[in-house]
């Protein structure tokens, strides 16, 4: 070939065909800001009806797409305005409009709708307050749509009386959905500084600054990483980082050829390529094995933070190299239950709560699909939430706390939440208290370096 | 448009003349062609131009896989694009 290189092209499919290569995800962010009426019904009805319109080709785009680049595409998915800022006008029936938003999913066949959302970093209106507490119910009637609230920002602080909230909401949820072992709780997402153009789930939502109808593109590789990292064993970590951003480079290129394409059949604008190491259950596609390809005898081994830090940097350097529109999370995922690796680690006690928390310091995101036991009460939920928002308002970036107290299991019982949510052994929580801590209330004020101005 | 067209598998007679033969049937041009065999396995790989063809991409990549399926070698059909924007800063 002398246009193109034989090895490069046998390397492309390579990627897809041994190494899990896929875009993950092609979100469409909807604005719904015009579809806010007085009455539930007549808004859901709007709502309804513009996402039917504005998404009626997503899947159709996505599959002709994925056959002619030879790139899998995984996930369709729509996000939308903060439904919160929908519902301000109907307290109390917020739930009409989230059986039309999972409806509406369901008719242009997308997997799944976010941004059943609010955005209560400083302070919670009335509304946005019933809008939480309807969160519950709301999850437990639908299938395809999530949720995330942002409590907290490095702009504004920690609003504790919304982390104190969540803590019992992410309870409720779980139980009124004890049959499926509290699947509902794996829908919902508590962020701090939540961003705006997340395509991935459970915590996109489209954000009040975007334009009317946006497409961010999710991609993933984590097996096309550990793949390259193969071949520079025992070599320096200078030369860890140039492979991981060589890859990452690659990876992101693919995306942003997808992106633009879609955004120009779906008549959309282009947004961001989000390149996260997204991992699954199955083999092949794990952050952890990564890590472990570094140097680690197991994920949770002293050295992991440091690993999973020039990990996360290294796949931001190769994405901005090769876009200039990179955003979202972009960087490396931790998950429990959807890394077969972190679940090899979670059953052998390699790792632990406490690890994972330190990890988020430095990953792209927070404490994901970890499942808990079923008595964990709710102020230790709402401490863990504290903990996630204090490291990432004070250092300045996302994260996020997804955990499922699992009802009537408890420590080394298992959940299986089946498909690429996977499955995980329940995690240890501490045994001491910080409900006192919890039941203050009140704000965090903002950290001093959030006074740039 | 242009496509790349690959076919690996294990190697055997007739590999290249039954591909060849069903993309001239789809009227669409071989411009650049490579083949070798490692340890066994046939790896060949075509730039086509589709451009006179009156075929859409979906219909010719359907037929290729399918004719793979027939023979017993794995088929890709790709836009050539996503190979530059991978490979080529």
């Amino acid at each position: 070939m002398n246009i193109l290189n034989r090895n490069e092209i046998i390397e492309t499919i390579d990627m897809v065909e041994k190494e899990h290569f896929d875009v993950r995800t092609i979100t469409m962010g909807i604005s719904l800001l015009s579809c806010i009426r007085d009455s539930a019904e007549e808004t859901a009805r709007l709502c309804y009806d513009k996402i039917c319109k504005k998404a009626e080709n997503i899947v159709k785009v996505a599959e002709d797409l994925g056959m002619e680049y030879g790139i899998p595409i995984i996930n369709k998915r729509v996000s939308i305005t903060p439904a919160s800022m929908l519902t301000a006008n109907f307290s109390g029936k917020e739930v009409v409009l989230a059986k039309a938003l999972d409806n509406a999913a369901k008719t242009v066949g997308i997997d799944f709708l976010g941004g059943y959302s609010a955005l209560v970093q400083k302070g919670m209106t009335s509304f946005e307050r019933s809008f939480i507490e309807s969160i519950p119910e709301a999850l437990s009637v639908t299938e395809r749509m999530c949720s995330s609230i942002n409590v907290g920002s490095s702009k504004s602080g920690i609003n504790m009386d919304a982390v104190s909230l969540m803590g019992k909401i992410v309870k409720e949820t779980a139980n009124l959905t004890a049959d499926k072992d509290g699947l509902g709780a794996a829908k919902l997402v508590v962020f701090c500084n939540a961003v705006e153009d997340n395509p991935f789930m459970a915590g996109a939502f489209h954000g009040v600054g975007e334009a009317e109808t946006v497409i961010n593109v999710g991609v993933s590789g984590p097996g096309v990483v550990h793949h390259a990292l193969k071949g520079v064993k025992g070599l320096s970590i200078g030369e860890v980082c140039e492979t991981i951003k060589k890859t990452a480079f690659k990876i992101s290129r693919a995306g942003m050829l997808i992106a633009k394409e879609a955004s120009k059949r779906l008549n959309a604008e282009f947004g961001i390529i989000d390149l996260s190491l997204a991992p699954t259950p199955v083999m092949g596609d794990s952050v952890a094995h990564i890590l472990e390809e570094i140097g680690l005898q197991s994920v949770g081994a002293h050295g992991t933070t440091a690993a999973l830090a020039l990990l996360n940097d290294a796949v931001k350097k190769g994405g901005v190299m090769a876009s200039g529109n990179v955003g979202g999370l972009s960087g490396a995922f931790i998950p429990v239950s959807e890394d077969i690796g972190m679940i090899n680690a979670a059953e052998k006690g390699a790792i632990s709560l406490d690890k994972l928390e330190a990890m988020t310091s430095v990953c792209s995101v927070g404490i994901d699909m970890v499942a808990i036991p079923g008595n964990t009460s709710a102020e230790t939920i709402s401490g863990i939430i504290a903990d996630e928002a204090a490291i990432g308002m004070i250092n300045n970036k996302t994260t996020a706390v997804r955990v499922i107290p699992v009802p009537n299991k408890g420590v080394g019982e298992y959940v299986e939440f089946g498909g690429l949510l996977g499955r995980a052994p329940i995690m240890k929580v501490s045994d001491y208290s910080c409900a006192d801590f919890i039941n203050r209330g009140g704000r965090i004020p903002a950290p001093i370096h959030s006074n740039k101005n | 448009m242009k496509a790349i067209v690959t076919v690996i598998g294990k190697d055997k007679s007739g590999i290249i003349a039954k591909v060849s033969t069903a993309i001239a049937e789809c009227e669409v041009n071989i411009e650049d062609i490579s083949q070798t065999i490692v340890q066994g396995n046939f790896t060949m790989i075509m730039l086509c131009d589709l451009s006179a063809s009156k075929m859409p991409l979906k219909a010719f990549h359907e037929k290729l896989v399918k004719l793979g399926e027939e023979i017993g070698v794995s088929i890709h059909v790709q836009h050539e694009d996503i190979f530059n924007a991978m490979h080529k800063i």
